[in-house]
C-alpha cells in the first residue's frame, strides 16, 4: 500500500497545488468581491441593499456541487450561444468561478457584520479630528473590523479548502481526481483516498495554528 | 432555453426527490443521536474522553466530505475483513454510505456546538442539580440538556442544511439522488439551465421548509416572556 502511494506521491502533490490554487483563487478572489459588496450592503440604496441580501440568502440556500454544475455545464451552453462557435469552459475556470460565486455570499456577509459592529462613533471621531473618509475608513475603521472579520474569515477559508474537492466531480486534476485516478490504477482506494485525507488535514490544521497566533495578535488589547 | 424541456426535467428530478429527502433527514437524525455522546466527551473534564473526542472533530471538521465519503464507499470495500463482517450489507450500498458519513460528519460539527453550550451552562446549575440530590443523569437530562437545546436550536436548524447541501454528493457515488438525477438529464438534453434551476429551485423550497419548522419548534420551546 505505502509503495503505491510513493510512487504516486508527486502526482497527489501536483494535484494538491492545484487544489491550493483554486482555494487561494475563489477565496481572494470572493475577498475583493466582498470588500466591495459589504459596504454597498450596508450604506447602499435600499434596492442595492434588496438584491444583495436577496443573492447572500440565494447563495446559501443552493448546495455548492449545483453551483458548480450550472456554472460548468451552463458556462459552455451560455458561451457557445453567445458566440456562435463551441466554446468549452474549463474546470479550473469554472471550478474557481463557482467557489467564487459561493465564497462572495459568505465573506460579504462576513465582512458586513464586522462593518455594522465598528460604532458610528469612531467614524465621526475620526472625522472631527480631521481625517478625510478614505483616510479614517483605512486608519480607524478597518483595523477594527479586521479584527472583528478574522474569525469568520479564517473559517471561510477552511471551508473553500474543503469545498474545492467537489471541483473534481467535474474533472479538474486537483488533489481528490489525482486519489481517484491514482486509485483506479492501483486498485488501492484506501490508501490513496487517507492520504488525500490526510493532506487537507494537514493544511486545514496549519491554517488554523496560523489564524489563532494572528488573531492572538490582533485582540492583544481586549486581554 | 426551451419551455417545453421543464416539464420532463422537472419529471425526473422528482424522482430523486425522495431519496434527497431520505438521505438529508436519516443522516441528520444519525447525526444528532451521535453527536451528544461526542459533545459530552469533549466537555469532559476527563482527559480520557477528552482526546479522542476531539480528534474525531478535528480530522472530520478538517477534510472534505467527498473524501470521507470515497474512503467509506470505495476505501474500506477494499478489506477482505470488511467485506467478510456482517456490516458489508450497508458498507456495500451508496445509499447507505452516503448516510453513514455525512451522519459523522455532521456529528463533528454538532458536537462542537453542542460542546460549546455545554460550557456556556453556569456552574450554579450543576451545583444547584447536585445540592437538589440529583443523580448524575437526572441532573444531565432535566437540567443541563433542556438549557442547551435551547441554545442550539437555530444551530441545529442550520447544520440540517447543511446536511442537506451534503447529501447533495452522494451523487458521486452512483446515487441518483436530485443532483444525480438533474447531471443525467443533462448528459442526455444537454439543457443545464433549465435542469439545475428546476433542481436549485426545489433545494431552495427544502430549506425553506426547513427553516420554518426550526422557527416553529423555537416559538414552541421558547420561555415565555423571555
Amino acid at each position: 500500500m505505502i509503495e503505491a502511494v510513493v510512487q504516486y506521491f508527486p502526482q497527489l502533490l501536483q494535484g494538491f497545488l492545484v487544489t491550493l490554487s483554486v482555494a487561494v483563487g475563489s477565496f481572494v478572489l470572493g475577498l475583493i468581491f466582498a470588500v466591495v459588496l459589504a459596504p454597498a450592503a450596508v450604506y447602499g440604496s435600499a434596492p442595492v441593499r434588496k438584491v444583495i441580501a436577496g443573492y447572500v440568502s440565494l447563495i446559501r440556500g443552493l448546495p455548492e456541487l449545483l453551483v458548480i454544475f450550472l456554472i460548468f455545464y451552463g458556462g459552455t451552453v451560455l458561451l457557445t450561444g453567445l458566440f456562435g462557435v463551441y466554446v468549452e469552459v474549463d474546470a479550473l475556470t469554472a471550478g474557481i468561478a463557482a467557489l467564487t460565486v459561493v465564497s462572495t455570499a459568505y465573506l460579504t456577509e462576513i465582512v458586513r457584520g464586522a462593518l455594522v459592529g465598528v460604532s458610528s462613533g469612531q467614524w465621526e471621531a475620526a472625522l472631527a479630528l480631521g481625517l478625510r473618509r478614505p483616510g479614517a475608513f483605512r486608519l480607524i475603521v478597518l483595523p477594527q473590523m479586521m479584527v472583528r472579520a478574522l474569525p469568520g474569515l479564517g473559517n471561510q477559508w477552511l471551508v473553500i479548502l474543503k469545498e474545492s474537492a467537489l471541483v473534481s466531480i467535474i474533472g479538474l486534476e486537483e488533489l481528490m481526481r489525482k486519489s481517484v485516478v491514482a486509485a483506479g490504477a492501483t486498485h488501492k482506494p484506501l490508501a490513496f483516498y487517507l492520504t488525500a485525507a490526510a493532506l487537507y488535514v494537514l493544511v486545514t490544521g496549519v491554517s488554523t495554528l496560523f489564524i489563532n497566533a494572528y488573531n492572538q495578535r490582533l485582540t492583544t488589547h481586549l486581554r | 432555453m426551451s419551455l417545453d424541456l421543464f416539464l420532463p426535467a422537472f419529471i425526473t428530478i422528482k424522482n430523486g426527490f425522495v431519496l434527497t429527502l431520505i438521505i438529508t433527514l436519516a443522516s441528520f437524525l444519525v447525526g444528532q443521536v451521535l453527536a451528544l455522546p461526542v459533545a459530552l466527551a469533549l466537555s469532559s473534564p476527563s482527559r480520557c474522553l477528552r482526546l479522542p473526542a476531539s480528534a474525531y472533530t478535528f480530522v472530520i471538521r478538517g477534510s472534505p466530505l467527498l473524501v470521507q465519503l470515497f474512503i467509506v464507499y470505495y476505501g474500506l470495500g477494499q478489506l477482505e475483513a470488511v467485506r467478510e463482517s456482517v456490516l458489508w450489507p450497508i458498507l456495500r450500498s451508496p445509499v447507505y454510505c452516503a448516510v453513514l458519513t455525512i451522519a459523522l460528519n455532521s456529528a463533528a460539527y454538532s458536537a462542537e456546538v453542542l460542546a460549546g453550550a455545554i460550557r456556556q451552562v453556569p456552574k450554579g446549575q450543576w451545583e444547584a442539580g447536585k445540592a437538589l440530590g440529583l443523580a448524575k443523569y437526572v441532573l444531565l437530562i432535566k437540567v443541563v440538556l433542556p438549557q442547551i437545546y435551547r441554545a442550539v436550536l437555530p444551530s441545529i436548524g442550520n447544520e440540517l442544511i447543511l446536511v442537506m447541501k451534503g447529501s447533495t454528493l452522494a451523487s458521486a457515488v452512483t446515487v441518483m439522488e436530485m443532483t444525480g438525477a438533474a447531471r443525467v438529464f443533462v448528459a442526455k438534453t444537454y439543457a443545464p439551465f433549465e435542469t439545475f434551476l428546476i433542481a436549485g429551485a426545489i433545494y431552495l423550497l427544502i430549506g425553506a421548509a426547513f427553516g420554518r419548522v426550526f422557527k416553529g419548534l423555537e416559538t414552541r420551546f421558547a420561555i415565555p416572556g423571555r
